[in-house]
């Protein structure tokens, strides 16, 4: 069974004339690392809301098609019912912060009180995020007190404490630093290797290149194209939807050097560094 | 124009490391770019230089002046900061207030306050939004309406703390033109920035800063090819510089203009 499908999704903010989703189908397998790309407006975050059943639910609006995640229809369920499946991390990490709780610490466990985890098992996963995500040194500061950098990798740590079967992140890396943020991508690929299922909207080209399996293209409420990295970062029409190609694969476009025996110009640093020796030779 | 002679700060005065130590900067008209790791004291540092904090010792001198004895409010018309977070700026209840703001604090006639507030919003590509409430805009649109907010200030110095991000393609490209505009008005624009490839394509000066400290300085060029510097900041070089280095490419390539200039060369 497919962990998440998206079929013939279309959505419009109340009070707005225009679809901010128009009639979005996609699958997605379990395990899958998918990120989502698209200028700003196109779409990204309101499709990540969809997932997690924000919209409808708290933005109300008009609603058509369906959103199934593990087997849930997203609409005609609670979001409390959906939050024990799908976890979502905001864009903007002051916008996830409760405000309720005056430590990280607590911060943390808000999610894990809230689903009834057994506090001697909600102490260990606490422990077991703040070291992952490096921030056991502050927690025990008020979560309005961190840097941009420590309030976003709390709030990442935060849902993947809740261990949701499926994670979709907002621009994750936004305030990170570029070790930070590699930390986060090499975090989540770990999940993933889990069996966790990642969504991920990011303007991290490079990143997304690297680490996803495949990639939604959205323009204007509508998905363009869903494929792998190498496939849509390939498209010779890319910038006429906002995007911007990994520096590497612009390079390689520039002198012509695609992958051998592809169709397909590199995305990494590794496959570019290939294609070119080859050239070069 | 701007002269930081032994600064050093803390926020807890009695204990603890801190944060930025023995601090020696001369800033000329150079676009400079700060980078460094979170926690590394650039916020901090910038912060200092608008005078919101005070140093614990050492002296900041702006055009020739102590700012010690000067209030925020005097130094505003000198110098502008842009926050990291556009949630910390916005108050006002419509986008053109919003920017005029700035402008009417430092008594600017209002009709001068429109003008120039009108302007830096068409830069700012905001000007069709006079009339919105500045909470309805998106993420991305907040900070370029709080870059537009400082710079109808016209202040010969202007601050940027990470205006890259939640920006897409077309959103770094207006930035990369505001940052254009600005240098060619004679300012000095400096930023606090993590994307090492814009950093590479816009900036004159790279000041590294790691653990409180300068660890690095110079023109882009040379900061981008001192490794060792690179890697005890914890710092990545751009990605279009890592290729070259990988193909082992002399000199220290910063864009891909360049990066294809090479190619040609050898062939």
């Amino acid at each position: 069974m497919k962990k998440l499908a998206v079929e013939g999704l279309k959505y419009k903010y109340p009070q707005s004339e225009s679809l901010a989703l128009d009639n979005i189908s996609f699958t997605v397998n379990e395990g899958e690392f998918i990120g989502i790309i698209g200028r700003n407006s196109a779409g990204k975050s309101t499709l990540c809301q969809a997932l997690v059943g924000l919209v409808p639910h708290f933005y109300k609006g008009a609603y058509g098609g369906k959103v199934l995640v593990d087997g849930l229809e997203v609409k005609t369920h609670s979001i409390a019912d959906i939050a024990l499946k799908v976890g979502m991390v905001f864009q903007n990490p002051f916008t996830q912060v409760t405000g309720s709780k005056m430590s990280v610490y607590e911060e943390i466990a808000f999610g894990l009180e809230n689903i009834g985890v057994p506090r001697s098992e909600m102490v260990q996963r606490i422990d077991e995020v703040l070291k992952m995500f490096k921030i056991e040194h502050v927690k025990d500061h008020n979560p309005f007190d961190l840097s941009g950098g420590q309030m976003q990798r709390m709030a990442i740590a935060s849902i993947i404490a809740m261990r949701p079967e499926i994670i979709v992140l907002d621009e994750p890396t936004s305030q990170l630093d570029p070790g930070g943020s590699e930390e986060v991508f090499q975090a989540v690929q770990s999940l993933k290797k889990q069996g966790i299922t990642i969504i991920m909207a990011e303007h991290k080209m490079e990143k997304l290149a690297q680490y996803c399996d495949r990639i939604l293209l959205l323009d204007n409420g509508k998905a363009v194209d869903y494929d792998t990295p190498e496939k849509i970062f390939s498209r010779d029409d890319l910038e006429s939807y906002g995007v911007a190609a990994p520096v590497y694969t612009k390079v390689c476009k520039a002198l012509g050097a695609k992958k051998q025996g592809t169709n397909t110009y590199p995305v990494t640093l590794e496959e570019a560094e290939a294609v070119l020796k080859e050239i070069r030779r | 124009m701007i002269n930081v002679k032994n600064l050093s700060f803390s926020y807890k005065k009695t204990e603890g490391a801190r944060v930025l130590s023995d601090i020696h900067l001369e800033f000329d008209q150079r676009s400079t770019a700060i980078i460094g790791q979170n926690g590394a004291g650039k916020t901090t540092f910038v912060k200092l230089l608008k005078g919101l904090l005070k140093p614990d010792i050492g002296q900041i001198t702006i055009k020739g002046q102590d700012i010690k004895g000067k209030t925020a409010a005097e130094l505003a018309r000198t110098i502008g900061l842009i926050f990291q977070n556009p949630n910390d700026q916005i108050f006002k209840r419509t986008v053109l207030d919003e920017v005029m703001f700035g402008p009417l604090n430092i008594q600017m006639e209002k009709s001068a306050a429109k003008e120039k507030a009108i302007e830096a919003l068409k830069m700012a590509g905001l000007d069709h939004h006079l009339d919105t409430n500045p909470h309805d805009l998106s993420l991305s649109e907040k900070k370029l309406l709080c870059m537009a907010s400082v710079m109808a200030m016209e202040t010969d110095i202007i601050i940027f703390d990470e205006p890259t991000i939640a920006q897409d393609n077309q959103g770094k490209e207006k930035i990369k033109q505001i940052i254009q505009t600005l240098k060619d008005k004679g300012k000095l624009v400096m930023t606090i920035i993590h994307d090492m490839d814009f950093v590479a394509e816009n900036f004159e000066r790279t000041i590294v800063f790691n653990e409180g400290k300068v660890l690095a300085d110079g023109p882009t060029r040379e900061v981008f090819s001192q490794k060792q510097a690179l890697l005890q900041a914890n710092v990545e070089a751009p990605y279009i510089t890592q290729l070259a280095d990988k193909l082992g490419f002399a000199g220290t390539v910063l864009s891909i203009g360049e990066f294809i200039d090479k190619v040609d060369a050898n062939k």
